[in-house]
C-alpha cells in the first residue's frame, strides 16, 4: 500500500557487530514506514474491536465507513481550501476537514447500527453478519456509483518534501500520520481508562446485562462505540488518502487488514487493537522489503499472519480466552 | 434476445450448484463461509490447466476439480473449523483472496492475469457440446444440478443432515450426545468446496478461458446472497435464489436498459436484500424444510416456520 | 462396584480452583446425589468427567478404564451421557428429532470396513436407517409419554416436559452412567414427585444415575448415597441419614452456630 521512499533492497547489511551504517539506517526507514501504516491500521482496528467488545459481532462494514470518510474528507479539504496557496489556512482546512469527517462518520457508523444491526440483536449469530456484509455491499457500490470507480487524490494541505535525516529520508506527511495516529490513540484510552463514559463502555462490553442493572443506558453506549469507531475508522482513511488515495472499494482490503490486526491484538481488547495494527503494519513492510514478499502478494500477508494467530492464539495476544458456560 | 435467456439459465445452473454448497456449510452447518469462490477458481484452473497444457479432456478434469477442492476444503476445513463463526468468515474471505492473489501472480503455471484462453469444448461420445449452441450445454447443466440436488437432498433427510443441524443448533450438546463435531463440520466444508469445484470446471469449459479477475469475493457474496434469499436450509431454495439472483444480475441487459442502469446496481441490490431478508424474512422465501414423523417414518415436508 | 471414580480430579482456572482433588465415585446400579452450595463446583465436575472440560490434573476412570481428557463425544460413546443445568435442547429440531440424536452414533456400525464407508452405506440404506433409529427412538418418547407431541418443536413445549424431553435424548444413546443436572430445577412438587418416579424406573432400567440437585426432599428421598461439594472440595460422602447429621455439611449450608 504504501511504498517506502527508499527502493526495497533485498538483503539487509547490518551484521550483529552493528557496523553497516547504511544497513541500519535502511532498518531504520522501514521501522518508520511500518509504523506509519501500523498507526493507520491501529486506529481502524479499534473500531472493530470495540464493536467486538461489546456486541461480541464483527462489524463487517467497519471498512467501508473509513472510505466514506476519506471521500468526505477530500471533499470537505478541497471545498474549503478553495484555491489558497500552501500555508496555514490549507492546514488548518485540513485538520476542520477531518474533524468534519469524523462527526460525519460518526453519524453514518450510529446510522448503521441501528438501521442494519439493532434489528438483530436477538436473531441467530448469523444474521447481524449477514446484514453487515450487505450494509458493506450497498456502501462501496454506492461510492463507487456516485463518485466513479477511478481513484482520486488529496491535494497535499502542506509542502511534502521529505526531510533527511542522516541517511533516513521521511516525509512531513508519515510525521503527519504518526502524530495524529498516536494522538488518537491516547485520547481514546484516556477516555476509555478516565471518564465515567469509559467506564460505562467497559462495564457494558463485560456484562451487558449488569450493566444494563446499574443503569447504564446501553443502547446509547451502543451508539457511542460505534461513533468513535467509525470516527477513528474516518482519521485513518484520511491519512491513508493523504499519502495514497482514495477509490470506492479501498475500505474492504483496508478493513479486513485491520481486522486481522483486531484479531492479532485480541479482539476486544483496545491495547491489542493498538498493538496488533502497529505490528502488522511492521510486517508488512518488513515482509516487503526484508524478506522480498513480492508487492503483488502484499496482501496474503495479513491473511497469512491471520491463519497463523488463528492457529497458535486464536484469542489474539492479549486477549482472554472466552470458555463457553455449559 | 432468447439466447442471452438461455446463457442466463445456464449461468443460474453453474451457481445453483455453487449455492447448493453453500447451503451446506451454511444452511445446514451454520458455518458462515465465504470460500466459493476460491474452490470456484481452483475448480476452473484445474480444468483449464489439464485440458490446454496437457490435453485432458473436460470428462477427465472434472473427478480432478472435484478432488482438488475438496482437499482444499479439508485443508481449510481443519483449522478453521475450530474458531467461531464470526472469525471463520473473515478467515475463509481471506482463503478466496489468496487463491486469486495466487492465480494472479503464478505466471509460470497460471499465465498471470491474462488467464488461459483456448479451453476445448466438452465431447461426449464424440457430439460436441457447444457452449455458442447453448441448448446441449443448458441440457448437462440441468443434468449437473439435478444430480446435485438429489444427492445432497437425501443427504439432508440422512443422520448426518440431523447432525449437522444439531452441531449447528448447538455444538456442545451435539458433542454431548456423541457427535463428533469437527468430523460434521469439516465435511460440511468439503462437500460445499467440491461441489464448487465442480461448477468451476462447467464454467471454464463454458466461457472457453479463465482469468483471476473473475474468481472474487463478489461471488462469494452473491452466492450467500442467493441462499439467505431462497432460505438457509432448502435446496430448492437455494436454486431459486439462484436463478433471481442471476436474474438481477442480468437485469438491464435483457430489459435493453444497461444504458441508464448503473453497473452497481445489482451490487446495491444485492446489499440490501441480505439486509432486508434477515431483518423481515431471515427464513428467505422458502424457508427451512422441516419433515414430519407420522407412523414409522413417513416423511413429507411441513411449511416454512 | 465401582462404575466411575475420580482420583484427586483438579479443575482450575487462573486463580480460582473451581474442583480440588475430588475424589468422587460412583457405584454402579446406585442413585448418586452430589449437592452443594451454589459455585461448589458441581456443574464443573460434572463437565471434567463428561470431557467437555478438561481438568487441569487428577484422573477419571470409567469402568476401570482411563478416560482423563477425552473429548466429549468419545465419552458419550463409552455409555456416559449427561442433561444440562440450562436445558440444552435442539429448539428448532422436533421432539422425534432430539431424541433421534441420541441414536446417532448407535447406527451406521455396519459391517464394512472404515467410517467413509459407512457413510456410504448408510446413505445408501437411508430409508431402513431411518426407521431403525425412528424406532428405538420411539421406545424413549413413549417412556415419557412424549408421543402425542413428537412433531412438535422442541422450544414450543413446555418446561417440564422441555426436561424430560432432554432425559429421553441422553437416554436414547444407551448409557450406563447418566449425569442429571438439577432435573428437578423450577419444578413443581407435583411434576417433583413424578420425576422422582421417572428417575427410579430409569434405574431400575440398569442406568446408574449421578444427581445434582438443590431440592433436598427430593435427593434425600431417592439417592442412595450422596456426595457433598463446597468450595471444590469433597466435605462428605455418606448415605442422605449419615449427610443429614453431618456436622460440616450443616455448616456449609447454614453457616457455623454461634458460639
Amino acid at each position: 500500500m504504501f511504498t517506502p521512499v527508499f527502493s526495497c533492497y533485498r538483503t539487509v547489511q547490518f551484521s550483529y557487530e552493528g557496523e553497516s551504517i547504511v544497513g541500519i539506517a535502511e532498518f531504520f526507514q522501514h521501522l518508520m514506514n511500518g509504523l506509519t501504516l501500523g498507526g493507520i491500521y491501529a486506529l481502524i482496528a479499534l473500531g472493530y474491536t470495540m464493536v467486538y467488545g461489546i456486541l461480541k459481532f464483527i462489524n463487517f462494514a467497519h471498512g467501508d465507513v473509513l472510505m466514506v470518510g476519506a471521500y468526505v474528507g477530500l471533499f470537505l479539504f478541497d471545498l474549503l481550501r478553495g484555491s489558497s496557496p500552501l500555508g496555514l489556512w490549507t492546514i488548518t482546512s485540513f485538520f476542520l476537514a477531518m474533524i468534519i469527517s469524523m462527526a460525519f462518520s460518526a453519524l453514518l457508523g450510529m446510522f448503521i447500527e441501528r438501521v442494519a444491526y439493532k434489528p438483530l440483536r436477538k436473531a441467530t449469530r448469523l444474521a447481524p453478519l449477514l446484514s453487515a456484509i450487505g450494509v458493506s455491499f450497498i456502501l462501496s457500490n454506492s461510492a463507487a456509483w456516485m463518485f466513479g470507480t477511478h481513484s482520486r487524490k488529496f491535494n497535499y494541505p502542506f509542502d511534502n518534501t521529505p526531510l533527511h535525516l542522516g541517511e533516513v529520508v521521511i516525509t512531513p506527511h508519515q510525521v503527519l500520520i504518526l502524530v495524529v495516529s498516536l494522538a488518537m490513540m491516547i485520547i481514546l484510552k484516556l477516555f476509555i481508562d478516565r471518564t465515567r463514559m469509559g467506564k460505562a463502555m467497559r462495564a457494558t462490553s463485560l456484562d451487558q446485562g449488569t450493566a444494563m442493572l446499574m443503569g447504564i443506558n446501553v443502547n446509547r453506549i451502543i451508539s457511542l462505540t460505534f461513533a468513535i469507531g467509525s470516527a477513528l475508522a474516518a482519521v485513518g482513511g484520511i491519512l491513508i488518502a493523504l499519502d495514497f488515495k482514495v477509490y470506492a472499494t479501498m475500505g474492504t482490503m483496508t478493513g479486513l487488514k485491520a481486522f486481522v490486526a483486531a484479531v492479532v491484538g485480541g479482539i476486544g481488547n483496545i491495547s491489542g487493537a493498538m498493538f496488533g495494527g502497529i505490528l502488522l503494519g511492521l510486517l508488512e513492510t518488513f515482509g516487503v522489503a526484508i524478506f522480498g514478499i513480492p508487492t503483488g502478494l502484499k496482501d496474503t500477508i495479513a491473511f497469512g499472519v491471520l491463519i497463523i494467530i488463528l492457529l497458535v492464539k486464536p484469542e489474539g495476544l492479549f486477549g482472554k480466552v472466552e470458555k463457553e458456560k455449559v | 434476445m432468447f439466447n442471452f435467456f438461455l446463457l442466463i439459465l445456464i449461468y443460474s445452473g453453474i451457481y445453483a450448484l455453487m449455492a447448493l454448497g453453500q447451503n451446506i456449510i451454511t444452511g445446514y452447518g451454520g458455518m458462515l463461509s465465504l470460500t466459493q469462490a476460491g474452490f470456484f477458481a481452483i475448480g476452473s484452473y484445474a480444468t483449464a490447466i489439464l485440458t490446454t497444457r496437457f490435453g485432458w479432456s473436460f470428462w477427465g478434469t472434472l473427478p480432478v476439480a472435484f478432488l482438488l477442492s475438496a482437499l482444499f476444503g479439508l485443508l481449510i476445513g481443519l483449522p478453521t473449523l475450530r474458531l467461531k463463526g464470526d472469525y471463520l468468515a473473515i478467515a475463509t474471505l481471506g482463503f478466496g483472496e489468496i487463491v486469486r492473489n495466487v492465480l494472479n501472480n503464478w505466471d509460470s503455471l497460471t499465465n498471470g492475469p491474462m488467464g488461459i484462453q483456448k479451453i476445448p469444448m466438452p465431447i461426449l461420445f464424440g457430439y460436441t457440446i457447444n457452449p455458442y449452441k447453448k441448448y446441449a450445454f443448458l441440457f448437462m447443466i440441468f443434468i449437473f444440478v439435478v444430480i446435485a440436488y438429489l444427492l445432497f437432498q437425501r443427504l439432508a433427510r440422512s443422520r448426518m443432515g440431523r447432525a449437522l443441524t444439531a452441531v449447528r443448533e448447538d455444538e456442545i450438546a451435539a458433542q454431548a450426545m456423541g457427535i463428533n463435531i469437527t468430523k460434521y463440520k469439516v465435511s460440511a466444508f468439503i462437500l460445499g468446496a467440491s461441489v464448487a469445484g465442480i461448477a468451476g470446471s462447467l464454467q471454464a469449459t463454458f466461457t472457453l478461458s479463465v482469468t483471476p479477475g473473475t474468481y472474487t469475493f463478489m461471488v462469494s457474496v452473491m452466492v450467500l446472497c442467493m441462499v439467505v434469499l431462497g432460505g438457509m436450509g432448502n435446496f430448492k431454495a437455494s436454486i431459486l435464489g439462484a436463478f433471481i439472483i442471476q436474474f438481477i444480475s442480468y437485469f438491464p441487459q435483457l430489459t435493453g436498459l444497461s444504458g441508464s442502469i448503473p453497473a452497481q446496481f445489482q451490487q446495491i441490490l444485492f446489499g440490501l436484500i441480505l439486509v432486508v431478508m434477515m431483518i423481515w424474512r431471515p427464513q428467505g422465501i422458502l424457508g427451512r424444510e422441516t419433515r414430519r414423523y407420522g407412523s414409522a417414518s413417513g416423511k413429507s415436508k411441513g411449511g416454512a416456520q | 462396584m465401582i462404575l466411575l471414580e475420580t482420583e484427586a480430579l483438579t479443575r482450575a482456572y487462573g486463580g480460582v480452583i473451581a474442583v480440588n482433588k475430588v475424589d468422587f465415585t460412583v457405584e454402579g446400579g446406585l442413585i448418586t446425589g452430589l449437592i452443594g452450595p451454589n459455585g461448589a463446583g458441581k456443574t464443573t465436575l460434572f463437565n471434567n468427567i463428561t470431557g467437555l472440560d478438561t481438568p487441569s490434573s487428577g484422573k477419571v476412570f470409567f469402568n476401570q478404564k482411563n478416560i482423563t481428557g477425552y473429548p466429549a463425544h468419545s465419552i458419550c460413546r463409552m455409555g456416559i451421557a449427561r442433561t444440562f443445568q440450562n436445558i440444552r435442547l435442539f429448539k428448532e429440531l422436533t421432539v422425534v428429532e432430539n431424541v433421534m440424536i441420541g441414536r446417532h452414533f448407535k447406527t451406521g456400525k455396519s459391517e464394512t470396513k472404515g467410517r467413509f464407508l459407512n457413510a456410504i452405506n448408510s446413505y445408501i440404506h437411508l430409508k431402513a436407517e431411518e426407521e431403525q433409529i425412528y424406532e428405538r427412538a420411539s421406545d424413549w418418547f413413549d417412556f415419557f409419554d412424549l408421543g402425542s407431541m413428537k412433531n412438535e418443536l422442541a422450544k414450543n413445549l413446555p418446561y417440564g416436559r422441555q426436561r424430560e424431553l432432554e432425559i429421553a435424548r441422553a437416554l436414547a444413546t444407551d448409557p450406563k452412567l447418566l449425569f442429571l443436572d438439577e432435573p428437578a430445577a423450577g419444578m413443581n412438587p407435583q411434576e417433583t414427585d413424578h420425576l422422582m418416579a421417572t428417575i427410579r424406573k430409569i434405574r431400575d432400567l440398569g442406568v446408574t444415575i449421578v444427581l445434582i440437585e438443590h431440592d433436598m426432599k427430593l435427593v434425600m428421598n431417592i439417592c442412595d448415597t450422596i456426595t457433598v461439594l463446597n468450595y471444590g472440595q469433597k466435605l462428605a460422602q455418606g448415605t442422605p441419614h449419615q449427610i443429614k447429621r453431618d456436622p460440616s455439611v450443616i455448616e456449609a449450608y447454614l453457616g457455623k452456630e454461634e458460639e
